[in-house]
Order: structure tokens, then sequence, then C-alpha cells
């Protein structure tokens, strides 16, 4: 009878951690895995297109531009203050609805590597809120341009802002995770996401203020687990004060309690997803 | 002579570095597809989800030692990729318990990760980092990776330029840049031309002569004979018969050959048709 030697670094299926700590300590492990998927979806998302990353801040502003001829005509908003105010929450909308859609995408259309080589899941997930980190920061910089252009002040209050983007990045990545653990399983969540994105995004007052809400939809209103941290973030960025220590304390506990569930429900299952995928 | 002595016995037999006991696994799928959400929720309400279990392994008991090289044969969907990917800690058995000592190269559908609109140089490093490298480490190995591809002219063209042997030279060369001490092979080599081949060959066995084993999956009886050292052959799941490479072999290709008289009066495959 001959003997598996018994104390090798090595593989064992019976003597795993349990799955919610294996994928953190292998995450860990392959960071530099994290690095390189952020290289690929930043180096080939313009790949071919002749204005390359300058996409990332153009986009934002052709949205804002059109909102803000729609609404300063419409509504007789002050153009000048309702561009940085929609801009705003827009960039941080973004960031969030890119990352999570993109989250998804990434590990269904990963089959064919998850199926052959053994690393952790959660780096697509982990990967796509990367990206969309950098492209948050990569558009605040037309953010600033256009400002000084409008002639708006910048507060030296933006240096919070890493306050707000640490809080925004715990909560995408929670709901990427967690809706990346029930799309692996049925792929009719990422169409259905489509819908409940655009339904979401005007039930968050990004392009208009909550103020013009009557008061007891406002009150509904500010369930929206999103709306702590725009206002987070509008607030050292656009309107120019500290944000508040009461919004910042519930956004940044709403996060993590996201950020918890979703890792339990990524990491449940994740073992089982290259079978599925 | 102390036969109950450990250390004895451990040095009459090579180590074992691959050890799959009594392991099985079942994929569990839905009988019909839902043609979505909605639907399968109300079904699941209404408990009438009837799944299929499907085994692709039972019971399977497999052992690799050090330095030894295992050919892995049978028909399609005998389960012979799933125990591969068992042994790659892709997939979880359902029962029983797979050990690895050492580390792993998975060689299974090489360039995998690649990514069309990158470079190959981008390649080789999007391919590392997914193999769990540094990227300090794949610095050191990134000479050795070109040259050992042949493809030093074009590392720095998009991929998608690429042939499919080039893909595959350059997937080699990073999956074997390091020495590992299990190479999972599953068909890998069934693309490139035979000069590469020999080369590929060459790299595994000097690997082995550093003590590494291989698990070997092919359907071309002739290179597995000429290769391994001993024969695992999986029908349906299961372990039909594990020995010697020549006992092995003749006996699937007497199975084969069986079946194809029942079923169509004649022809004895002595190659199946390479996947």
């Amino acid at each position: 009878m001959k003997l598996f030697p018994a104390s090798v670094s090595g593989y064992d299926s019976a003597n795993r951690p349990a799955p919610f700590v294996e994928e953190f300590l292998s995450l860990l492990q392959y960071r530099e895995l994290i690095v390189q998927l952020i290289s690929r979806s930043v180096k080939t998302r313009y790949k071919r297109s002749l204005l390359g990353v300058a996409w990332t801040m153009i986009n934002p502003l052709l949205t804002m531009g059109v909102l803000t001829f729609v609404f300063s005509n419409i509504f007789g908003f002050s153009a000048e203050s309702y561009a940085l105010y929609v801009l705003s929450g827009l960039l941080l909308w973004n960031f969030f609805a890119q990352s999570t859609t993109a989250a998804m995408g990434d590990l269904i259309w990963s089959g064919g590597l998850i199926g052959r080589v053994n690393f952790p899941k959660s780096v697509f997930p982990v990967a796509a809120v990367g990206t969309g980190l950098f492209n948050l920061l990569l558009a605040l910089v037309p953010y600033f341009i256009i400002a000084l252009i409008l002639g708006a002040k910048i507060s030296i209050t933006i240096l919070y802002l890493p306050i707000p983007i640490l809080i925004a990045t715990i909560f995408t990545l929670g709901v990427a995770m967690a809706l990346s653990s029930v799309v692996v399983f049925f792929a009719d969540v990422l169409p259905m996401y489509d819908i409940v994105l655009t339904t979401w995004l005007y039930l968050t007052p990004i392009i208009y203020p909550i103020d013009l809400v009557p008061e007891p939809i406002q009150a509904v209103l500010r369930f929206n687990p999103l709306l702590p941290i725009i206002e987070a973030f509008r607030a050292p960025l656009y309107e120019g004060r500290p944000p508040d220590l009461s919004t910042l304390a519930y956004a940044f506990a709403v996060a993590l309690v996201v950020l918890v569930l979703g890792w339990w429900m990524f990491t449940r299952k994740s073992r089982e997803y290259a079978t599925y995928v | 002579m102390s036969e109950g002595n450990p250390a004895m016995v451990a040095n009459s037999h090579p180590p074992l570095v691959v050890q799959v006991e009594a392991t099985s696994l079942c994929y569990r799928m839905p009988q019909e597809r839902f043609s979505g959400m909605k639907e399968f929720a109300i079904r699941w309400l209404q408990r009438r989800v009837q799944y299929i279990d499907l085994w692709a392994l039972r019971d399977v008991n497999a052992a690799l030692e050090r330095s030894e090289i295992l050919g892995i044969i049978g028909r399609n969907g005998a389960g012979k990729s799933t125990l591969l990917k068992l042994v790659a800690g892709v997939l979880q058995p359902t029962e029983g318990r797979v050990r690895v000592s050492g580390t792993i190269a998975p060689l299974l559908g090489l360039g995998a990760g690649f990514h069309p609109e990158l470079t190959g140089r981008e390649n080789v490093y999007l391919y590392g980092a997914l193999l769990g490298y540094k990227r300090c480490e794949m610095d050191d190995y990134f000479e050795s990776i070109v040259e050992f591809a042949e493809l030093s002219e074009f590392i720095d063209s998009p991929l998608r330029t690429y042939s499919g042997g080039m893909s595959l030279r350059l997937g080699f060369a990073v999956a074997t840049c390091r020495y590992a001490d299990v190479l999972l092979v599953d068909e890998v080599l069934a693309v490139g031309d035979v000069q590469f081949q020999a080369k590929c060959m060459r790299r595994m066995n000097s690997f082995r002569d550093d003590g590494a084993s291989i698990l070997f999956v092919s359907h071309d009886l002739g290179s597995v004979e000429n290769i391994c050292d001993r024969v695992i052959w999986l029908d349906e799941g299961r372990v039909v018969e594990d020995g010697s490479v020549n006992h092995v072999i003749s006996s699937y290709v007497e199975f084969l050959s069986d079946r194809n008289n029942d079923q169509t009066g004649g022809g004895i495959p002595v190659n199946e048709a390479a996947a």
C-alpha cells in the first residue's frame, strides 16, 4: 500500500477552508490577476476606436449636455448649476451601473476559463469594480474642467471625496457579487437588470433635485440605498461642503451589509460555477 | 529488513503525488429547460422542478506516483476530462476525496484566457496571472517563454493575427514556463505541428526527469502507448481497467471493435477520431 505524503503543500478537496474564507485568501494570492483583468478591460474597451479612453470622459459629458439642454429649456432650471448637478450624480451612477453590469457579463462569458483553470471566481466582480473605479477617477477630470469653464468654485472639500468613493465601491462590489451569484444560474438576470437599472435611475435624484418631489414621495425615495451615497458624493464635489456625518455613517453601514450579503451569496456556490457556466 | 518501517516502505515505492479516492462527481441539471426565471420560480414554488443527476464519475479510485506518466483513455463522455478537472481543483467532488501534493500545471484548452485584441506580450502576462504567477516571476520567465514559442518577431502583434498553432505554442510555453510537480495534459498537442509536438514532449520529459508526474488524456492510442507508463480506461464514469499500457489498450481496442461489430458489423478503429 503506497502512502500519500501526510504534510505537503498542495490541494486536498476534503480539507479546504470554508468558502467564505477561502475565496478571500485566494483572492489575495491572485492580486496580479485582478490588475491584469483591469488592464485588459481598459485596454480592449476602446482598442480599435479613434478616441480611445477619451470616450470614458466624453460619454457622461454628452449625456450632461443633452439633459441640461432639455431641463433648462423645458423646466427652466438654471443651466449652469444644473449641468454640474446632473454630471456629479451621473458619474457615480455610471460607476455603479457599469461595474455591476460588467461583473455579470465577465463571469458568464468567461465559461471556458472557469472550467479549465482553478482561480478565485471573485476576480471577475472585483476587477469589474476596479475598472469602474478607474473610469470614475478618469471622468472626474472633465468635471473639473467644466466647473472651471462655468466659473463654479471647486472647494477644498473635494479632499473628502475618497470617503464617499470608498463607500460606493463597497456597495457596488456587494451588489455585483450578489447579482453574479444569480446570473450564473439564470442568464435572464442580465436583460432584466437593464430594466431595473433604468427604473432605478429615475427613482434616484440624479437628473432632478429631490426637493422637487412632493414630501410623502420623498420619504419613499429615502429607502433607496444609493441615495445617501450620492448625497455624500455630491456634498464635497458639487455643494462644496463636507458630507454629513450621519449620511456617511448610514451609507457605510448599508454598504457593508450589502457587501457581506453579496460575498456570502457569491461564495456559497462559487465552487459549482464551473459546472454551470 | 523491517517491513513495518514506514521510511523503508516509502523508499521502495515512489511517493504518490495525486490520489483520487472513491470519488464521484454529479452534475445536477433541471430536467426541462425553463424558458426563463419566472417559469422556474413558479415551478420551484410548486415543488415541481425535477432534476436529472448526471454522474460523470462514479466511485473512481486512481493514484499517480512521482515521475509517472499515467494515460487516461475511454470513449467520449467517459469522464476523462472531468477527472482532470477534479485534479486541477476546478471541480469539487460530490463524494470522495482528491489530493494533490505539490504544484499543478493545467494544460487544458491552452490559451483559453487569451484575448484576441491584446498583444502576445500582454497575453503572456494575463495568462501567467491566471495560472497564479506573480508579475516579477513572469518578468523572469518572459524571455524564455517567447524563445520557446518561437514568436519573438510577433510578440507585440495582437493575438487575433496569430494562427491557431502560434496561440497554442504561446499557451504551452506560458503553462510550462516553470517546473510543476503534476502536469495535466488534455489532448493539447493535437493542434500543433509534428516538430512542435516533439519539442513539447522534450520539455515534458525533462520535467519528468526532475520528478514531475503527468496525467495524459488522449484519444490517440498510439501516443498513449508511446508515452505512458500505465493506463486507466474509463467508461461511463467508472474505471474499467487500470494497469499496464499494452494490457489496458488491447482490452479497450477489443471492446471498441466488439461494439462496432454489434452495431455496424465491421471495422476496427485502432485510433478513434481525434476529438
